[in-house]
């Protein structure tokens, strides 16, 4: 199927270049600099400050890992051979999704080490820990989406970068400006904010309302990249 | 096999093509013609369902390219004018690659890409890095592409372009036998290529057609008047007088090559042959007449008469 031969060139392309090796380090060297911090200073076996800061790593190292995926295709004009040959935009689309996602699982893998040092060392809560994780898979496949978005818009890898990190950033702030608001206006801002929901997550709850929105801004954002692609043959 | 029908396609107020209209029989070799600019990629664009139209119809195997693009899309090879290469690829993993994405699968996959690495003449490099190659090498690649899945209808937007002379006449065999099994549209602005390879032309200049036929007729058809060139011996300002008056002669005009033999041309006036009418009256009023021959256009000066004509035409 041509969802899975996307995903998975792409995915071996990936590995075929630097770009996942040093993203990759990138995530986990500061992580792992977090991870130390927080945990050192704190002296207790709790990950829900750690998941506060991977989520805020994730915020610039997601769009470095989807920056390339559409904008790259049209840079090369591949995206002419993948428009003309018998593949469904969505294919297209949600096999790019699937090899950033799969990227960002192996590069979250490593962080399992957290876990493990805290049980050797003390007596954390895995169900927390689990829940916290969800969120991060959950935002993560967000950020994903938002850099799908991007990328599909431009054939500028920087523009695409640019442009997704801002948007994850101000979903990511807008729990900041809910209190500039009132009344219904401000539950509504501070819903859509990220930041919230994340917390939600790594203080171990697992909400419905917190998945669905996640799982509505993934949907969302495939959806409205496919739509790009799509579009691309009216110009 | 393939039918084009008022095809027309606006970029913002601009007609990149309009009213364009062809069909091509099952096996046959097209040859789109025309200068820069002229709509062709825009018409193969719309062919591969790459784009829909803004009218008119396009049909390749019986699909519509618009409503039902993605059956068309399996019918079709396609060469894009920027040959889709991934550089970090080797030359066997992209084949393996587009296969893929067009539905050949395992034992087929592996012997379709060593048959095509074969028919291409990319054995050589077949697993060196795309970002390596040169350009002719990567337009071979690009062509393999093109027919990894053996697809019926195969449409190559300048495929000789970037090759050097040995590689084109190489191209050009490889296009030609392609003829019969698969059905081909191929775009050019050099003429000898397309009389070389292609059943029939269809000649576009800013997005109309404006001729299209075997390249054979075409030259005969758009001759409209035959030209002649005489060698006579006699004095040349009586003999172009004398010509000049028939009426089934347009133009005609000499110079003397030796002191007293002069070299013709002579344009008739529609698309009879008059050579045997010229001959007698060059022996009947006593003159020596040494040579006659018809010079017929060749395609590339009718292409040339073409694009002024519709110049003309415009201003």
């Amino acid at each position: 199927m041509g969802l899975f031969t996307v995903a998975r060139r792409e995915l071996t392309s990936y590995f075929g270049s630097p770009v996942a090796y040093i993203v990759a380090a990138a995530f986990l060297a500061l992580n792992g600099f977090l991870f130390a911090a927080v945990i050192s200073n704190s002296q207790q076996a709790d990950m829900s400050f750690v998941f506060g800061d991977v989520a805020i790593v994730l915020l610039f190292v997601i769009p470095g890992i989807t920056m390339r995926l559409i904008a790259e295709e049209q840079r090369l004009g591949t995206l002419e051979l993948l428009l003309t040959a018998p593949v469904r935009d969505w294919e297209v689309i949600l096999g790019k999704f699937l090899a950033a996602f799969a990227l960002f699982i192996l590069m979250l893998v490593p962080t399992g080490l957290y876990v493990v040092f805290l049980v050797a060392f003390g007596h954390p809560d895995l169900s927390t820990i689990l829940s916290g994780y969800i969120g991060i898979v959950l935002l993560g496949a967000a950020f994903i989406g938002f850099g799908l978005v991007t990328s599909a818009l431009t054939q500028s890898q920087l523009v695409a970068f640019i442009v997704a990190f801002v948007l994850g950033l101000i979903l990511w702030l807008l729990q900041g400006l809910a209190v500039t608001f009132s009344g219904g206006v401000a539950s509504v801002v501070s819903f859509l904010g990220l930041s919230q929901h994340v917390s939600n997550f790594s203080s171990g709850l697992v909400q419905s309302d917190d998945v669905v929105y996640l799982l509505s801004l993934i949907v969302c954002s495939l959806f409205v990249a496919t739509r790009i692609l799509e579009s691309r043959r009216y110009r | 096999m393939i039918e084009v029908k008022e095809l027309t396609k606006f970029y913002g107020p601009r007609a990149a093509i309009a009213d364009l209209t062809f069909t091509l029989e099952q096996g046959r070799i097209l040859g789109l013609l025309g200068p820069n600019g002229a709509g062709k990629t825009t018409t193969m664009r719309i062919l591969t369902g790459y784009m829909p139209p803004s009218s008119g119809v396009a049909r390749v195997a019986g699909c519509d390219a618009f409503r039902d693009s993605l059956a068309l899309r399996r019918h079709i090879g396609y060469l894009p004018e920027r040959v889709p290469l991934y550089e970090d690829m080797t030359v066997d993993s992209y084949l393996q690659y587009c296969g893929r994405i067009h539905g050949v699968k395992g034992v087929t996959l592996g012997r379709r890409v060593r048959e095509i690495v074969e028919t291409c003449n990319a054995g050589e490099f077949h697993d060196r890095l795309i970002g390596k190659l040169s350009r002719g090498q990567r337009q071979r690649v690009g062509i393999a592409q093109a027919l990894i899945h053996d697809p019926d209808v195969v449409i190559l937007d300048e495929p000789t372009v970037g090759l050097d002379p040995r590689q084109i006449i190489e191209t050009r065999q490889l296009i030609k036998s392609l003829g019969g099994r698969h059905t081909v549209v191929l775009s050019s602005h050099i003429l000898p290529e397309v009389n070389a390879i292609a059943d029939e032309v269809v000649i576009i200049h800013e997005g109309h057609v404006v001729a299209q036929d075997s390249p054979a007729n075409l030259t005969q058809r758009l001759q409209g008047e035959q030209r002649y060139h005489l060698t006579v011996r006699g004095p040349l300002d009586d003999i172009v007088r004398t010509i000049k008056e028939q009426e089934w002669v347009r133009k005609a005009e000499g110079r003397s090559s030796a002191w007293d033999v002069c070299e013709l041309t002579v344009h008739a006036a529609d698309s009879t042959d008059i050579r045997e009418q010229l001959a007698a009256l060059i022996v009947t009023a006593g003159w020596g007449l040494r040579e006659l021959t018809t010079t017929g256009l060749s395609l590339e000066e009718v292409y040339l008469k073409l694009t002024t004509e519709e110049e003309i035409e415009a201003a």
